[in-house]
């Protein structure tokens, strides 16, 4: 999993399979993620979300309950998701005793939407790195260096 | 959606190399492209390509000082790209905010349940 990606977790007061229910059900997931979903959690499903009068395809890539739910979106209507042209949105559960688990989320693919398909797979082959911290880096530099 | 916003500069930072051009740039400030070159372990063509990705990207511009050209970045792009940044993060967050609220209610919900059946 290559390249610029929003990592993010939260750790939540309620057993494993509870969290997946909410994850994965679909009146919850209109919930919580879009305002209309029409989606049904199976690999391989497509389906679409609604955002206002904004929406878009989705397509289910891993369902393995109650660890690990993957999906691609944000590709053109009519295509199919690939690496490149969506972004991959994986969930991963972690039972932290009976009554716990953590939740992370990573989505990955923002920065190989506008590339080339020959610098994508010179990329794929390339390290990983934070590029939140990155860019807080950098930011953080660069005005250090225009005060001083 | 968000994701598109910008695909010029996700794409431009994505890059490790060029990231690395970035960071030289943002500490050293107003250098060339030789000098750059200098300093990485990729070729001299290589770098004026980055130059032309970040360029075109609204990070780095250049200006002429006598016969050399030389580069800077543009801090507004920089702050703009980390704030776009956070932001999708941000949004991250709140769905995973919303994700806990659910899931703790309908926990709770589940034990009072078994209370009053068992």
């Amino acid at each position: 999993m290559p390249g610029l990606t929003i990592d993010r977790e939260i750790l939540i007061e309620a057993p494993v399979e509870v969290v997946w229910r909410t994850l994965t059900e679909p009146d919850q997931l209109s919930q919580w993620f879009a305002d209309r979903v029409d989606l049904v959690v199976e690999p391989g499903a497509h389906g679409y979300m609604e955002f206002g009068d904004q929406g878009g395809p989705v397509v289910v890539e891993i369902v393995d309950p109650p660890a690990r739910f993957s999906f691609r979106w944000n590709h053109p209507l009519g295509e199919e998701p690939v690496a490149g042209n969506s972004m991959l949105v994986e969930f991963t559960l972690t039972p932290e005793g009976d009554e716990r688990t953590r939740l992370r989320v990573v989505e990955s693919g923002h920065e190989l939407l506008a590339w080339p398909d020959e610098e994508k797979e010179r990329y794929a082959g390339e390290h990983r790195d934070g590029w939140g911290e990155y860019l807080d880096r950098l930011a953080t530099l660069l005005a250090k260096r225009q005060s001083g | 959606m968000t994701a598109q916003t910008d695909d010029a500069l996700w794409s431009a930072i994505g890059d490790p190399s060029r990231r690395q051009v970035l960071d030289l740039l943002v500490s050293n400030g107003d250098v060339s492209a030789s000098w750059l070159a200098g300093r990485v372990a990729f070729s001299r063509q290589a770098v004026s390509k980055h130059l032309v990705v970040l360029e075109r990207a609204g990070l780095v511009s250049r200006r002429k000082q006598g016969r050399e050209v030389l580069y800077q970045v543009e801090a507004d792009r920089l702050d703009q790209a980390a704030r776009a940044m956070a932001e999708l993060a941000a949004q991250w967050d709140r769905r995973l905010a919303t994700i806990k609220r659910l899931a703790e209610t309908a926990h709770a919900e589940n034990k009072r349940r078994n209370r009053r059946d068992g």
